[in-house]
């Protein structure tokens, strides 16, 4: 079966024709952004499987180029825009200061300005037990890192996956052993700098292992400033019975870019619980890859992608079930205001042997504008008989009874507007059981809010 | 039926198994060599003695066909076919044009008598009004003088070329154009023939009309069109059937369908496909490769498209709505069902471009042997469509471990008044239902049987009466050796 192993090339509007008002132009087959790109990658001094792996995956970039609409996990997302620009590499080093808006996770902090890790701005002094932090650099470094660079994400699935393999040169390397009652909690912050002549790409790369039975609370937040494509890859292993809570707040400089590819492995009786925030950059993905490889393992991917002004923001996931007894929940909310467009592709992949699959997933968007634009395909793959799976959407603007209602009790338009707006949004953090988490969430929730409704107002 | 008659044909049924409507009919054939070039587009249109534009249209096509690549993005598989391996086109022979019925080829008649269409005697019983389409020309339209009472043209498509060109020219490619996409422009430039129904302003079809299509001859495609057009406050129900014989090579079947509903009128077109879908090991089969489309062009008009795809090794098909006029509805129903090898990737497209549109989805996927079920459909509300709703709904049934199904949404809103819901299931049949009806007395399959039947209600409800009874039997055949 074709479409087990590799998604169909082409998207909707030449499903078998029809209207085809909304196709652009194809770019060139090799652009010369790519070229670019590989211009950027310096000469390797390190081991030889390391040489080779950056060797794959040059040439699987080269061969890839950016994606265009024709390409069907990207059909909702334009990229010219990005591919446009000619990315140059950061300059590493140089004073920083950590910029005002990082939350305060109350956790032992990871700073990355422009990828680079800055023992300088992070704070790793109450660095829990049985949580291990370096950096890839070093790792790379020290000659380690062979085995585990790529043990998930494989240059060929997809042209930022391979970029990042070819050019990442720091990032997060992050071994939990421990215990439930430990409580361990760490803060990932990522500062993109723009600003300069040419805008920077930079491609951190995080190794995140949470050994068998351990348990660690993530909070990964990424903010910054100008322009800049901030592409980050994380591979995520959970052992035996482990428990990771991934927040995510994706808060980039409405100029910024960014990519995001995270591939989670789930081993028997773990639990991944993932929530992600969309509310900054210019084009924002956030591809999100879980398996669950072992039996009763669990995944929870939620999240909210919150648009206003231009903006674009697509959220895409692969729920691969390999394995039977297995759970997964998702849902995803979306709140288009001004001219921003949302995306969500959500597929659930039931392999043969993952009997007794519970899948479900749930997606919801609210428009706010007249020239917002939701588009959304969830999917569903199933090989396995005895499975639950369901998926649902919808798609609308504010309940007008709702509306009605509230303001039948005297409440103005625009404050039942925003008081059901907020509802919904606050529905959608529920998922966060972290409460100071949540608490940052919801800070940056209400930050977007005053944009969008600025937006609104004027 | 009586008790007894059911008891002896369902034991046949088992029994001879399968697909009942294998044969071949021995019709002396007026074939064309193998082979797609220019000349043998020249050829079909120099054969149905056709007007320059209409030639010109088919060059038009095969040249955009030319230069168009093979779709890859349904979730099927197949080898490469071979386009120039293929007959384009077939005809039973036949030197004067028949009058009545009398004149048809006896043998002819008794193939549809097979198939359960005795034209003879539907002329007779008041019933539907049948436009048989034998290989690539229609044979037989029952009951035109009836519809030509009324004003209806129920025609084929060849006779509707010579007699109504204004028509035809009007709306020939306006809802499918010619290069719309691989397959359809391979149907333009060499289609032979297929149905052409007219509704005046104001006209109530009085009867149900229908088509049946059958693929006798070897080594050929079948490549027919079909025109609707429902004029002001006009209605109609048109009905279609399919079959072909057992084979162990694949044939291509690439049909267009196009509907046109004007002001206030209404079309429902109902499809029961039941092409021959290959053997237990996945040998021979029909590739059903069809696009329909339906434009809702007036205000309030409506289109509803109602399937129940059984047959062929490969289906390829989303028969869509254009809905242009404010306040247009378009339906889509659609039961498919894949068994030993038969993969379907099916499923509609709701283009919602009027205000007050609204679209109903509801899609019932049925897997069982090593079938892959696909439904692929998109909902997209343009920015003028205001108020606009979609609703869907899509359920799969698996029956075994080695089937598959998939469904894959698009749902593209560009209006904030819109409303979309969509909703998709996937299950198997559950343990207890089967365990009630056993206990009940009722064979495994008989419980499959009635599970399915109630799984796709909604579906068969909606269904014209005759189909509706055709469709329920050929649910359980489909499934047959799928349990147990």
């Amino acid at each position: 079966m074709a479409s087990s192993s590799r998604q169909p090339e082409m998207a909707v509007p030449v499903m078998d024709g029809a209207v085809r008002e909304m196709g652009g132009a194809p770019m060139p087959l090799v652009h010369p952004s790519v070229a670019a790109m590989l211009e950027l990658r310096r000469a390797e001094e390190g081991p030889e499987w390391l040489a080779t792996l950056r060797d794959r995956a040059a040439e699987a970039f080269a061969r890839l180029g950016f994606p265009t609409r024709r390409n069907e996990a990207w059909h909702y997302t334009d990229l010219r825009s990005l591919a446009e620009l000619r990315f140059a590499a950061p300059e590493r080093g140089g004073a920083a200061r950590l910029p005002d808006g990082v939350a305060d996770a109350g956790a032992p902090r990871l700073v990355f300005v422009d990828g680079a890790f800055r023992p300088d701005l992070s704070d790793l002094d109450s660095l829990p037990d049985g949580v291990r932090v370096e950096s890839l650099s070093s790792l790379l470094a020290m000659g380690g890192g062979e085995g585990r660079l790529g043990a998930l994400a494989d240059a060929e699935s997809g042209t930022f996956v391979a970029l990042n393999t070819m050019l990442a040169d720091d990032g997060a390397v992050i071994t939990c052993t421990a215990a439930p009652e430990a409580a361990a909690r760490l803060h990932l912050v990522s500062v993109g700098r723009g600003g300069g002549e040419r805008p920077v790409a930079f491609h951190p790369r995080h190794l995140i292992h949470i050994a068998e039975g351990a348990e660690l609370t993530l909070f990964d937040s990424a903010l910054g400033e100008g322009a800049y494509l901030n592409n980050t890859v994380a591979e995520i292993t959970l052992g035996k019975a482990a428990r990771m809570t991934h927040v995510r707040l994706q808060a980039e400089a409405a100029t910024g870019f960014q990519v995001s590819t995270v591939f989670a492995h789930v081993a028997e009786e773990a639990e991944y619980d993932s929530f992600v925030l969309a509310t900054g950059a210019r084009l924002a993905r956030n591809e999100v890859h879980a398996t669950l490889a072992g039996p009763k393992a669990v995944a929870h991917l939620n999240g909210a992608q919150l648009g206003d002004g231009a903006r674009h923001v697509d959220t895409t996931t692969v729920l691969t079930h390999a394995a039977p007894n297995c759970a997964s929940r998702q849902t995803f909310k979306s709140v288009l205001s001004g001219a921003s467009r949302a995306v969500f592709q959500g597929k659930i992949h039931v392999h043969q042997v993952a009997q007794k699959t519970d899948g479900y997933q749930m997606n919801q968007a609210l428009l706010l504008s007249p020239t917002a634009e939701i588009d959304a395909k969830p999917q569903l793959e199933i090989y396995a008989d005895d499975v639950k799976c369901s998926h649902g959407a919808t798609v609308g603007e504010l309940d007008a009874d709702q509306l009605f209602y509230l303001r039948s009790r005297g409440l103005p338009l625009a404050e039942a507007r925003a008081m059901l707006i907020e509802a919904f949004l606050a529905d959608a953090l529920e998922a966060v059981r972290d409460e100071t988490l949540r608490a940052a969430l919801a800070a940056a929730t209400a930050a977007w809010w005053a944009r969008a409704h600025a937006e609104a107002g004027a | 039926m009586p008790a007894v008659a059911e008891t002896i044909d369902t034991v046949r049924d088992v029994t001879q198994g399968t697909y009942k409507w294998g044969f071949e009919s021995d019709v002396e054939q007026d074939i064309i060599p193998k082979g797609l070039d220019e000349d043998v587009v020249r050829l079909i249109s120099g054969k149905k003695q056709e007007p320059q534009w209409l030639l010109d249209w088919r060059l038009k096509a095969f040249k955009a066909w030319q230069s168009m690549e093979v779709p890859h993005w349904a979730a099927v598989s197949y080898p490469p076919i071979d386009f120039q391996e293929a007959s384009y086109y077939a005809a039973p022979k036949q030197t004067v044009a028949p009058k009545s019925l009398d004149e048809i080829d006896p043998e002819l008649l008794r193939t549809y008598e097979k198939l359960g269409i005795p034209l003879k005697e539907q002329e007779r019983l008041a019933g539907v009004a049948v436009d048989a389409v034998f290989d690539s020309v229609s044979v037989a339209t029952t009951f035109k003088d009836k519809l030509a009472a009324v004003g209806v043209i129920f025609c084929s498509f060849s006779e509707a070329v010579h007699n109504h060109p204004e028509l035809v020219r009007k709306y020939l490619g306006s809802v499918v154009p010619a290069g719309d996409n691989f397959y359809a422009a391979l149907n333009s430039a060499v289609f032979s023939d297929g149905s052409f129904v007219y509704i005046p302003k104001g006209v109530r079809c009085p009867m149900e009309l229908s088509t049946y299509f059958r693929i006798n001859a070897r080594n050929t495609g079948q490549f027919e069109r079909t025109l609707i057009i429902a004029e002001e406050g006009a209605s109609v129900s048109y009905l279609e059937g399919c079959t072909a014989p057992m084979r162990d090579e694949n044939q291509l079947h690439a049909a267009v369908v196009e509907l046109v509903a004007l002001d206030e009128a209404s079309i429902k077109y109902s499809t029961v496909q039941n092409w021959y879908p290959g053997d237990a090991e996945g040998r021979g089969g029909i590739y059903n490769f069809v696009t329909k489309r339906g434009a809702c062009r007036g205000v309030r008009s409506k289109i509803s498209w109602t399937q129940v795809e059984t047959g062929s090794a490969i289906t390829w098909k989303y028969p869509s709505c254009i809905l242009q006029g404010d306040g247009s509805v378009g339906e889509f129903y659609s039961v498919a069902i894949t068994n030993n090898y038969q993969q379907a990737d099916t499923g509609t497209k709701m283009i919602h471009l009027g205000r007050d549109t609204k679209s109903t989805i509801v899609s019932k996927g049925i897997s069982a042997g090593h079938g892959q079920n696909t439904y692929r459909g998109l909902v997209r509300i343009m920015p003028k469509a205001h108020n606009a709703r979609n609703f869907t709904q899509c359920d799969s049934l698996l029956i075994g471990n080695q089937c598959g199904a998939h469904t894959v949404p698009y749902i593209e809103s560009r209006n904030p008044t819109a409303k979309v819901e969509h909703e998709a299931t996937t299950s198997r049949i559950a343990e207890d239902q089967l365990f009630y009806c056993r206990q009940r007395g009722l064979s495994e399959e008989e419980a499959v049987g009635l599970i399915v039947n109630g799984f796709c209600r909604e579906v068969l409800a909606v269904l014209p009466m005759e189909f509706a009874v055709e469709a329920q039997k050929l649910l359980a055949i489909s499934l047959e050796g799928s349990v147990g």
